[in-house]
């Protein structure tokens, strides 16, 4: 889902910078609040930043014959929200920007607003719904992480939509067409392997730390919200 | 479903989707992010600058990139490690505690 450098038009840089500042400066205030009067999660923090970390560089090979990568955000939104996990998100993408010349400085905006905003907080409407109805953790850890990547991957395809139809004045059904099926066609699988990865993970805490969703059910859906 | 029994369905369903897919399906498994460039290209649209390692005329080698990406992954993995042994150490010292009662 990474958009390049040089792939989206200035104005279109500028405008997803706008919609994503909001959140994360809401995400700053809240982790903050958190590191300080819940010092104790200050390793649930590291461990949700950990899965992005870990399942965003890995590159997997998809039945389209090109190959993607998980956003592991799941666990992040499920437990601390869109805010937080749009600043976890951010600092993946800068180390991949700095370090790896992988998606780019004028395109954050855009990447983080995909993979650390919209696509976490379809996630976490869905693990919010699917709790609602008494399911249990490994299905809506399943659910909800495997819709936030896919929803990472289809909101990409929008951007680049809008950028080449404003840019090029391309057909947008077309365009879009062609941007879902490079995009998320080929992540439909990826995000089943995110979905049972982290699945399994929420299995294992719930054996092993079940009081650990407590934080989960706290966690506001509202993306603003910076009560913790 | 028994614990075990889920995390070796499920371990095996993902065995499936990426082994299965890297011996059936024909491809090169290029990166997705790239086929995106292309199809705006293929648009006509033309990127207005490059990444800023491209822009000082420096190019990462194929094995720094991959090393530096195993780097990433192993940060993660690190954290994951010692998140899950720290759980089974108090769980043994819980339960420790608790016979000792």
């Amino acid at each position: 889902m990474h958009i390049m450098e040089g792939y989206l038009d200035p104005m279109w840089c500028a405008v997803w910078f706008v919609v994503m500042i909001p959140f994360f400066v809401v995400g700053v205030i809240k982790l903050r609040k958190i590191l300080a009067e819940h010092p104790e999660q200050k390793m649930t923090v590291a461990l949700s930043g950990a899965f992005i970390f870990l399942l965003s560089s890995l590159k997997l090979p998809s039945v389209t014959g090109s190959s993607s990568h998980p956003t592991g955000t799941g666990i992040a939104v499920v437990f601390y929200g869109v805010g937080v996990c749009s600043v976890l998100a951010t600092i993946v993408l800068l180390f991949q920007a700095l370090l790896l010349a992988h998606g780019g400085f004028t395109t954050l905006g855009a990447n983080c607003v995909s993979m650390g905003i919209i696509g976490p907080l379809c996630g976490l409407v869905l693990w919010k719904l699917i709790r609602k109805a008494n399911a249990g953790v490994f299905i809506s850890m399943f659910v909800a992480a495997a819709i936030a990547d896919l929803m990472t991957y289809v909101v990409t395809a929008i951007q680049m939509t809008l950028n080449v139809v404003t840019s090029t004045g391309a057909d947008f059904a077309s365009s879009f067409i062609d941007f879902m099926s490079v995009y998320a066609v080929t992540q439909i699988p990826l995000a089943i392997v995110e979905g049972l990865v982290l699945a399994m993970f929420a299995q294992y805490l719930s054996t092993a730390k079940p009081e650990i969703f407590g934080i989960a059910d706290e966690n506001k859906l509202n993306p603003f919200s910076t009560e913790v | 479903m028994k614990n075990s029994t889920m995390y070796i369905v499920g371990f095996a369903i993902i065995a499936v989707l990426v082994v299965g897919t890297l011996l059936l399906v024909p491809g090169e498994f290029g990166g997705s992010d790239d086929s995106g460039g292309q199809a705006a290209e293929s648009y006509g649209y033309e990127p207005w600058t490059g990444n800023w390692m491209e822009n000082l005329g420096f190019e990462l080698p194929g094995e720094t990139e991959s090393f530096l990406f195993a780097v990433q992954a192993a940060i993660g993995a690190v954290i994951i490690g010692y998140f899950i042994g720290m759980l089974n150490a108090r769980r043994q010292a819980n339960a420790s505690k608790d016979s000792e009662a």
